[in-house]
């Protein structure tokens, strides 16, 4: 139970989302609207030229709506059939929520298994970070036959396989880490091994989780539209953006995408909330008094 | 109640086999009596902590015995008999000073309503009332040492263990923090086995100073304090003080020069 010497691999994507976060403004927690400004208009400000510069270059050398839509055009789009993006949107937002609970319910279940028996931990781990290394949006069509072509369920199981690996491995490494002179002050205090796993594992794991989280939140939008690419219902974002490509109606696939990444940031930043929200504690978080 | 707090007999620690082995301890004999403040000094990597680390069964002994409150190491353990401070306070950042102090309190399921009334009188007797709710990083080093003195005494152990705990603060917060265990110590009656290797500060502090010399591990030397038992600043400048620095000295240097000679 005391073995620490479990090197875990931790999933590359979790590295760069991590190094993201070490942007969070240390003062997060108060700070005021002319500091938000401050901080994030650099940003608007790239995104705006960006836009800019792609309508513009697209107008100048008369680029064909097929090969790559104007933004006008997109936004055009976004707004003429907002119903029928956002009804899709919500689909698969359904689609990827459901199996980001299951998958990271089955990952931290894992987890706690893996940091209480030496035994599951040495025989499970290996094996997962092998099944990690498959592409597992291969397994939609697969799922489809398991649970039906109509049933969200087929859609959810990507979405939880999906987020169940980095979930799991970064959380169980988590748990695992721990300093050994918390784990030597527990011992002094003839504290139980569910004591030491609530009271030290718990906390310190917290911030892998959240990590992985945030990387979990972003893939489990991109599982559920490859998902769906795969067949199934016709009101979802991912048949939609296939079927208006079919038809040669790019800006309107573009709009879906654009649906699509916007759900993807605002998952992303709830699951930023929520860390914030219970580990106020945090290094990054903190505020100097 | 004349028993012994820690009575060790031919004590010894072997760390690892073949040739990654480490004779960190032999045949240590050592007893402590209830009230006592007992240091151990020795140069570095002698087995101070070892031998601290065998009294708490945070390790176990290769041979000889070791009875710790009238028992086995482990059940003394297990029956919370005492309380351990380390080099670094290692406090939970996510708890506030408070909540650090109740986590034995928590363990050890003491009653909801009592753990806030003694986490609080453990941070009076530290003199950190005004920072219960502060968190363990808005503290100096010296601070969260006190904090993690607190918390090894909240649960009233009879015996508190320290390794090396002011090793890391500069000299004017350690003479505070020496002053501040004193205190402590006359307070609480806990016996203490106090490791150093600052010769003033193990007369300063100690009853009885037990002096260890290296390759392996043993006890050289052992020197009774004979300070009046009040000790404050007039202490560390009473010629009786100076002759027990030297003493200790020299008896740290034939220590290591007898172990060479072995
Ligand atoms: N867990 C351990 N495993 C192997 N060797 C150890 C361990 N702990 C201590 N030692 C060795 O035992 C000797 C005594 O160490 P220690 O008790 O820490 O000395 P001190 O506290 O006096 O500096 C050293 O040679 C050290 O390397
Ligand atoms: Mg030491």
């Amino acid at each position: 139970m005391t073995e620490r010497d479990d090197q875990i691999q931790e999933t590359s994507i979790t590295d760069v989302f991590a190094s993201f976060e070490g942007d969070v403004p240390a003062s997060g927690r108060r700070s005021s609207p002319a500091r938000l400004v401050r901080r994030y208009l650099p940003a608007v400000f790239a995104f705006l030229a960006v836009l800019l510069v792609w309508e513009g270059l697209t107008r100048l050398f008369g680029v064909e709506s097929f090969v790559l839509s104007k933004p006008s055009e997109i936004l055009n789009s976004f707004s003429e059939t907002s119903g029928l993006i956002w009804g899709a949107g919500m689909r698969t937002l359904f689609e990827a929520a459901g199996g980001f609970v299951i998958g990271t319910s089955l990952a931290v279940a894992t987890s706690l298994a893996a940091a209480h028996w030496v035994g599951f931990r040495q025989g499970v781990l290996p094996l997962a970070i092998v099944l990690n290394a498959t592409p597992i949006a291969a397994l939609a069509p697969i799922f489809n036959n398991w649970f039906g072509l109509t049933n969200p369920f087929s859609k959810m199981a990507v979405v939880a396989v999906v987020v169940y690996f980095p979930v799991m491995i970064n959380t169980t490494r988590g748990l695992l880490e721990v300093d050994p002179a918390e784990l030597e002050l527990m011992r002094s205090l003839a504290a139980s091994p569910s004591e030491v796993t609530r009271r030290i594992r718990i906390p310190r794991a917290l911030p892998y989780f959240f990590s992985s989280l945030k990387v979990a939140s972003v893939l489990s939008l991109i599982a559920a539209i490859i998902a769906e690419y795969f067949g199934g219902p016709q009101d979802v974002l991912g048949q939609y953006i296939v079927n208006r490509a079919q038809l040669f109606q790019f800006p309107d696939a573009w709009a879906a995408i654009l649906v699509a990444s916007i759900l993807g940031v605002v998952f992303y930043l709830l699951i930023l909330a929520a860390e914030r929200w219970l580990m106020p504690w945090h290094v990054s978080f903190r505020t100097s008094e | 109640m004349s028993a012994p707090v820690v009575e060790a007999r031919g004590l010894g620690k072997v760390f690892g086999t073949g040739e990654a082995e480490t004779e960190a301890l032999r045949g240590i004999d050592l007893e402590i009596a209830e009230g006592d403040f007992v240091s151990l000094i020795g140069p570095s990597g002698c087995g101070k902590s070892t031998l601290l680390r065998l009294i708490g069964d945070l390790v176990s002994p290769t041979t000889g015995t070791l009875v710790v409150n009238g028992k086995e190491p482990r059940q003394s353990r297990l029956d919370r008999d005492y309380g351990i401070v380390f080099q670094s306070a290692t406090l939970l950042d996510w708890r506030s000073v408070q909540k650090n102090v109740e986590l034995p309190l928590e363990i050890m399921d003491f009653p909801d309503a009592e753990r806030p009334t003694r986490a609080r009188e453990m941070l009076d007797l530290v003199q950190l009332a005004g920072f219960a709710d502060h968190h363990p990083w808005q503290l100096s080093g010296g601070m969260q040492q006190r904090v993690a003195i607190a918390r090894a005494l909240a649960f009233r152990p009879a015996l508190l263990l320290m390794d090396e705990p002011f090793g890391a603060l500069d000299e004017m917060t350690r003479e505070a923090m020496q002053q501040e265990v004193l205190r402590v110590w006359g307070e609480t009656g806990t016996s203490v086995v106090f490791v150093t290797h600052s010769i003033p500060e193990a007369v300063f502090l100690s009853t009885r100073v037990v002096v260890m010399s290296p390759r392996p591990g043993r006890i050289s030397d052992e020197i009774m304090v004979d300070l009046p038992p009040k000790r404050d600043l007039d202490t560390r400048e009473d010629p009786r003080y100076f002759e027990l620095v030297i003493e200790v000295r020299e008896a740290l240097r034939r220590g290591e020069s007898g172990s060479s000679g072995s």
